[in-house]
């Protein structure tokens, strides 16, 4: 905690009042613009990729897949997919869901379910790319 | 007598989603959550093919033939307008985040060339997916 020495009798609401914001949320804006910077090439690529495999047949899959590069940035555009989506949920519930409880409830299911999605698809790329 | 007087003046009136005609900006910043939202619906339907793939050659077919199917061809359609609409009008927003463009002008223009980039981008995936 803060030190209190020049004035202990304020409270902590009275001595941050005036000083501006928590500095804290710039973080998590600019990393949301990172991620939304980085999902532009990536899913470019991952659009063509599928535009290939439209037609394919499960062998032809499991071949894309088992190449190291095809499923590194698969890898990647999957958690940054998933990352980019909760967090864009989140911005919406920010905006129209005003109950304090109801708004939490709704973050927090779409986080879970993000992180159930993410992990399921990271698992299964895993299985295919290190399966014979 | 001032009831009267207030009438003839026609106060302007606040407006009000029901009555007001949204600029072509306004109706683009709204398709950028609506595509949003519908393209992580989509992430579910992406987890299930890759799901499908890693379980086997049966399991991928059905995806396969399910996504192939006219509602299924209809819903990847979808998908793929949203995607390309999402990803144009992205990258205006990044382009906005740095500080550029950021007047009315521009903002109508942008949203002329997300909206046609959005349809342009969809036919040529479609176009491309058929004849590859």
């Amino acid at each position: 905690m803060a030190s209190t020495s020049d004035n202990g009798f304020r409270t902590r609401l009275g001595r941050v009042r005036g000083l501006g914001s928590a500095k804290s949320g710039g973080a998590q804006w600019l990393a949301y613009r990172m991620v939304a910077a980085l999902l532009v090439p990536l899913t470019i690529w991952f659009l063509i990729a599928i535009v290939r495999l439209a037609k394919a047949e499960h062998a032809d899959a499991i071949v894309w897949l088992h190449q190291p590069v095809n499923a590194v940035l698969l890898l990647i555009t999957l958690v940054a997919t998933f990352h980019h989506a909760a967090y864009g949920l989140r911005e919406v519930y920010e905006d129209y869901i005003h109950g304090k409880l109801a708004r939490l409830a709704a973050i927090g299911l779409t986080n879970g379910a993000a992180i159930v999605l993410a992990a399921a698809s990271v698992f299964a790329v895993l299985k295919i790319a290190f399966g014979a | 007598m001032s009831e009267t007087s207030v009438a003839k003046k026609a106060r302007p009136l606040s407006p009000h989603l029901q009555v007001y005609r949204l600029p072509l900006a306004a109706v683009s910043s709204i398709t950028h959550r609506f595509t949003g939202i519908a393209l992580t619906v989509g992430t579910l339907v992406l987890t299930w093919w890759l799901v499908a793939a890693a379980s086997g050659p049966d399991d991928f077919d059905t995806a396969q033939h399910v996504l192939g199917s006219p509602i299924g061809l209809l819903a990847l359609l979808g998908w793929t307008w949203a995607f390309g609409y999402h990803l144009l009008k992205g990258i205006q927003h990044l382009i906005w985040d740095a500080g550029k463009g950021v007047n009315t002008a521009s903002a109508q223009r942008n949203s002329v060339l997300v909206f046609g980039g959005s349809f342009v981008l969809t036919a040529i995936v479609w176009i491309a997916a058929f004849a590859l």
